[in-house]
């Protein structure tokens, strides 16, 4: 049966240091958890895997105490356990790293870690004692953590090991991690992957919930997949790949290779040229960056975070000033025209922050649908919003694009898993048929599933004859699908290659800067 | 769903405000039965009493809705008070310089107070479009800004023969109040203000809810960097949501100071306009729900008087009601998680029950 990875029993008698036995948690309208059971042995990593909206989150604040199960019992160390909120899960040792986290941004880290118990004496906090500690345990799970930089001033990576070390200082054995890399570079997910071994290396345990089939096959002993709120089975992860995985995860079996016919590249979309601008912090963040985007093409763009595709789109979608140079749209210039006309003009933009910019999270999908068409008939006339067309808009996004939700088109945005969410602007942006499409990340942590099917449509768009402009962080995603990858490194262009002509590595070292990757 | 759980919500506020009122009266020695038993008849025993009431929801309304529309469009209007003097002033001004038959003269106040409020409004507002200067901040100095407007505007121009601190009597010809009305009413506060809430709680009901005006101006309210992105010009509407906002606190202007009141007295900031946020509170911010709270609230303030008059529980017991209810509606989540419960229960209820039927 199961190999006992690190699993030493310690003296105590019990097998498994967590059971989740058939829990079962309903939401109005659909059941997040239907008879669901998870078994944690002590020291081992068990990977969580299932589609967005499967249940994963769900079962895990289950176990945190942010929800209360309908039925199903819950065992810590062999005993059962009621755990009613997140403070009982803390006693019990149980920490978790959300996928959003939760810092307070100008404070320090020592201040965020010790936040909510910090030590004292009379009204003091005795802030040096705990830094002391942080760097400690910072030192022993080799986290180089400084426990004196604010949170502002440190990468999303940095923060993410803040939270760790939050569970840490807390003592927590059992630790939850809620898709980790979702916002990590691949530099900082291998040094997550060191971390996690770290962990398990001085007896923690772990429960990884992800859908990337890449890391579980990494790191994880086991791994409960998890579909539509029921578990369907579990795996000793040395045993399987990850196109079983993938399959015990969809329900079907899934393609990985992005298919493609070659196809001659039209007239220019989209012509940049020595394009300026500055960062929100008014630092020069494009200097004199060029790029044309033809019809019938994908154009990837890459490069390391931070070093210009943000302020980029901004500029091409309208949000953000350009201080010099121009942009011409089907050879007109539209360096100075708003957003609204360059939607009009046929721009499709999927933005970075689907939350944040894609969705107004408190209206329903149906109104999200028409967030840039409200205005046009048929949706409206005479100023009065027509809410039958918009229904009947709706329910053609949902079903092409296949957008789940607990109650169709009248759902609150708010209430969709994130893949969904992502589907549903992916769907909205589609359907306005547009000329060039700017997607940024756009399958920034989602599941396989719902990657394959928005690349699919990406390509379909460029076979229409459409031009799309792809900017992501994943190197593997730009190779997939680019006609030709453009590598931007601090706001210029290092260089354009064909993907069959190049690989990983050079365009890696164009990311860095080094122009035609050096020796090529 | 939504609605149903916003009006449980707000009985449940409302109950637990009146039984914080009673256990207020058994404190003061007053049988509290007795207490409300006054309270309500004096808010509605006769067509007089009723009609006063009636008269007092009209400013509540107006100013509520005022507040609700601010924060459906993600703004907070502190400054309903200073465009309700803004208002009041301009229909004063108006009623007291224009002759003309009072067919031409209403429309023309009605219009001028709802300019005069709007253009209060729409100053923090573009202050805020423009330069991100916070409402909060900015409506509260304007409210000051007309207060001392007020102070010396109407002793320098628009004095009465009597007294330094208040205007000449309001006309007959200029003022909202009619005799049909008043004779209907047996004499009350009540005039054509009522009608002018009524009809804008509709008017804003139908902008909310079924334009692309109301779809803009609750896009950018809910997330303006989601509407920035979609091509809406986000300074433009909230300059324009707080122009329509404080419109509403000026309707409330005309309709308190030429139509409640015969004159406009100087050093006194309406308090209409700070109770129209426990309104819009209470009325979880829906024209409708606005309408029926402004209504309740009318109610103790005209029953209060009686009330007392007839125990000995003192008029104040009335506002500690309002404050009580203010509270739990400020705290309604607990009542949301409640209602949730509640609804549950009953759920599972009605599962088992038919479970067992079958």
């Amino acid at each position: 049966m199961d190999k006992q990875p690190h699993g030493q029993v310690d003296g105590s008698n019990y097998e498994y240091i967590i059971e989740m036995l058939n829990i079962t948690k309903t939401f109005p309208g659909i059941v997040a958890n239907d008879n669901i059971s998870i078994q944690l042995k002590k020291g081992e990593i068990l990977a969580l895997l299932g589609e967005n909206g499967a249940g994963k989150s769900t079962l895990m604040s289950v176990l945190f105490g942010l929800y209360r199960p309908d039925s199903g019992e819950i065992r810590v160390r062999g005993k059962p356990v009621h755990i009613s909120n997140p403070n009982v899960a803390n006693e019990l040792g149980i920490g978790m790293v959300h996928q959003h986290f939760k810092l307070v941004h100008n404070f320090t880290i020592t201040e965020n870690i010790i936040l909510g118990l910090e030590p004292t004496i009379g009204p003091f906090i005795k802030i040096k004692e705990a830094a002391q500690r942080i760097k400690e345990l910072s030192e022993q799970y080799g986290l180089n953590v400084d426990p004196w930089a604010k949170i502002e001033d440190v990468s999303v990576g940095m923060q993410q090991r803040v939270e760790i070390l939050k569970m840490l200082y807390r003592n927590a054995e059992i630790l939850i991690f809620d898709e980790p890399t979702a916002v990590l570079t691949p530099q900082e997910i291998n040094d997550l992957m060191d971390i996690m071994r770290n962990l398990i290396k001085e007896g923690k345990s772990i429960i990884l919930i992800t859908h990337k089939l890449k890391e579980i096959k990494a790191i994880a002993d086991r791994c409960t997949v998890i579909r539509r709120g029921k578990v369907i089975g579990t795996v000793n992860v040395a045993e399987t790949n990850e196109a079983q995985m993938a399959e015990m995860m969809v329900g079907r079996a899934v393609s990985f290779s992005v298919n493609k016919k070659p196809q001659e590249a039209g007239d220019v979309v989209l012509e940049i040229e020595n394009l300026h601008a500055l960062s929100s912090r008014k630092i020069p963040a494009l200097r004199g960056f060029c790029l044309t985007v033809r019809k019938g093409e994908i154009v990837g763009l890459a490069g390391v975070d931070g070093n210009g595709q943000t302020e980029l789109v901004e500029v091409l979608t309208g949000l953000r000033r350009a201080e010099s140079g121009t942009i011409k749209f089907k050879g007109k210039d539209i360096t100075h025209d708003t957003i609204r006309t360059r939607i009009e003009e046929g721009m499709a933009h999927i933005p970075e922050d689907r939350q944040k910019r894609g969705l107004v999270l408190d209206y329903t999908i149906e109104e999200n649908f028409i967030l840039e068409i409200y205005y046009k008939e048929p949706y409206s006339k005479h100023g009065f919003l027509n809410k039958k067309e918009i229904k009947a808009n709706a329910q053609k996004i949902i079903e092409n694009f296949d957008v789940r939700s607990s109650l169709g088109s009248i759902s609150l945005a708010r209430t969709l898993s994130g893949g969904n969410q992502q589907k549903a602007i992916v769907g909205r942006e589609i359907s306005h048929d547009p000329e060039l499409l700017i997607a940024v990340q756009p399958t920034r942590g989602l599941d396989v599933g719902s990657i394959e099917y928005i690349h699919k449509r990406l390509v379909e768009q460029r076979d229409r004859g459409k031009a799309v402009l792809l900017v992501s962080l994943e190197l593997d995603e730009i190779m997939d699908l680019s006609d030709r990858i453009a590598v931007i490194s601090h706001g210029e262009l290092v260089g354009i290659k064909k993907p069959e002509e190049t690989n990983e590595n050079e365009i890696g070292l164009m990311m860095a800067g080094v122009a035609h990757g050096g020796a090529a | 769903m939504k609605w149903t759980k916003s009006l449980f919500t707000a009985l449940a506020a409302v109950v637990l405000g009146l039984i914080g009122g009673a256990l207020l009266m058994l404190v003061t020695g007053s049988n509290p039965i007795e207490g409300y038993a006054y309270l309500f008849r004096g808010g509605l025993m006769n067509m007089e009493r009723f009609g006063n009431t009636l008269g007092s929801a009209t400013t509540l309304i107006l100013t509520g809705l005022s507040v609700a529309f601010a924060f459906k469009t993600g703004l907070f209007n502190i400054g309903a008070s200073g465009q309700m003097l803004a208002g009041g002033l301009m229909a004063t001004a108006l009623a007291l310089t224009l002759k003309l038959p009072k067919e031409l003269m209403l429309p023309i106040i009605i219009v001028g107070a709802m300019l005069a409020g709007a253009l209060w409004a729409a100053i923090p507002g573009l202050l805020k479009a423009i330069f991100n200067v916070h409402e909060v901040v900015a409506t509260i100095m304007m409210n000051w800004i007309a207060y001392w407007m007020v102070y010396y505007t109407v002793p320098a121009y628009f004095k009465g023969p009597m007294l330094e601190t208040e205007s000449a009597r309001i006309p007959d010809y200029a003022s909202l109040r009619v005799s049909w009305l008043t004779k209907l009413f047996q004499g009350s506060y009540i005039n054509l203000g009522i009608f002018i809430a009524i009809i804008a709680v509709i008017i804003i009901a139908i902008i909310l809810d079924k334009t692309t005006l109301g779809y803009e101006l609750k896009a950018v309210g809910f997330n303006r960097y989601a509407a920035e992105y979609a091509g809406i010009n986000v300074p433009k509407n909230v300059a324009l949501a707080m122009g329509i906002s404080g419109g509403l606190a000026g309707l409330a202007g005309a309709a308190f100071y030429v139509g409640y009141a015969y004159n406009m007295q100087i050093g006194v900031l309406p308090a209409a306009g700070f109770d129209g946020i426990a309104v819009a509170l209470l009325g979880a911010n829906s024209p409708w729900g606005v309408a029926a709270a402004a209504f309740f609230f009318g109610i103790l303030h005209s029953g209060k008087g009686y009330m007392s008059a007839m125990t000995h529980i003192p008029p104040d017991i009335g506002d500690t009601i309002i404050a009580i209810i203010i509270y739990f509606a400020a705290t309604s989540i607990l009542f949301e998680n409640l209602y949730e419960k509640i609804m549950k229960k009953i759920k599972a209820n009605k599962e088992t029950s038919t479970e067992a039927a079958a």
